[in-house]
């Protein structure tokens, strides 16, 4: 995958992660040597800032917390600007492991998809969630393959490739608050194709998930309410 | 003229003067106080002409016509806060793209070699 060199982005958004962020950027660097790596820094209060910096990669760093939203799409904008033909997301608390990277890519490469999601639950996996989340993921994935006509079996997974169009489309437009599950909607309406495919992924290493119990439902009512309004919005961009 | 009438001219010539004195000092932009102007006139209008509130009233059914004035004001509050919560998205939106900007901006800065000035690195 050397001709790779140059049009490969990991984008790592991070928020508070510095027990983490380091320990994910040299598994990036290790297993995927060909990729350019971007931290995108939330607004961290802790040391992620400069540990990614001193680590070599490049880094951005927004004033404020501004959210998973936001800092996804800062990724994006970078990779359009500096025009990369894909992009990885990589979550910077060490869910993803390094070395599934090449299986979300080479759909992307062999222009069988412009979007590639990493799922949990296709082929073999030990990822196990509660009983509410797994409820909850559950239902997601209904509505959303039901809306976009395809199975997506892991709606809520952040270990993403894009192609250039999609790239070009996110930096336009990006979900804010919980916007994996939306992304897929939009999407869908905009005419990209998505696609799955199975991979490993570890407990969080470190930090908690954004999602406490207190807030799932919350998230479960907002996302469903966000997929039924993007189904009559206007998508531009 | 009833007390409430008075009561409702004065309160809405005073909201009146208040929103363009607001204007005059440049507290208030002129976009944001079309709504406090209708609200102000059309509660002073419908105050100085009874006979066009109990007209009103009776025609919505409503038998106490002076509480026809409270449905009135309660629906420009209700258009006032849908305004600004609409005024408040655009704002949300504007206020993200200019601070990804930023931080696209730092790092060229920071990739040509130049210092921000006054900034903490």
């Amino acid at each position: 995958m050397d001709d790779l060199k140059g049009k490969l982005l990991v984008i790592i958004p991070a928020f508070n992660e510095e027990a983490t962020i380091g320990s994910v950027i040299s598994s990036v660097k290790k297993e995927v040597p060909e990729a350019n790596i971007l931290v995108v820094n939330d607004g961290s209060r802790d040391r992620t800032a400069s540990i990614a910096e001193d680590s070599g990669v490049t880094v951005l760093n927004h004033l404020y917390n501004m959210g998973i939203g936001a800092t996804m799409q800062t990724g994006y904008k970078y990779a359009r600007l500096m025009g990369y033909e894909v992009a990885v997301q990589v979550d910077g608390d060490g869910q993803h492991p390094a070395d599934q990277i090449k299986y979300l890519i080479a759909p992307i490469l062999n222009k069988k998809a412009d979007l590639v999601v990493g799922s949990r639950f296709l082929g073999e996996g030990t990822y196990r969630p509660s009983l509410a989340r797994s409820a909850g993921m559950a239902i997601f994935s209904k509505v959303v393959s039901t809306v976009i006509k395809e199975k997506v079996t892991d709606t809520t997974s952040g270990f993403r490739a894009a192609g250039r169009d999609c790239i070009a489309f996110f930096s336009s437009r990006y979900p804010d608050d919980y916007p994996e599950v939306e992304a897929l909607v939009l999407l869908h309406k905009k005419g990209f194709s998505i696609m799955e495919v199975p991979v490993r992924m570890y407990e969080r290493a470190g930090g908690r998930s954004s999602i406490t119990p207190v807030k799932s439902v919350y998230y479960m009512v907002k996302v469903l309410l966000a997929i039924m309004v993007d189904l009559v919005k206007k998508v531009d961009g | 003229m009833y007390y409430f009438q008075i009561f409702a001219i004065l309160g809405s010539i005073t909201l009146f003067a208040l929103v363009l004195d607001f204007i005059r000092r440049g507290l208030l932009k002129e976009k944001y106080s079309v709504l406090w102007l209708a609200a102000a006139i059309v509660i002073t209008v419908l105050s100085l002409k009874k006979d066009l509130l109990d007209w009103i009233a009776w025609k919505l059914g409503i038998a106490y016509p002076p509480s026809l004035l409270f449905l009135v004001a309660f629906i420009f509050v209700l258009l006032i806060t849908l305004h600004f919560s609409v005024v408040i998205s655009i704002l949300h939106e504007k206020n993200k793209v200019v601070s990804q900007e930023l931080a696209l901006l730092r790092l060229a800065l920071k990739e040509a070699g130049i210092k921000m000035p006054g900034g903490k690195k």
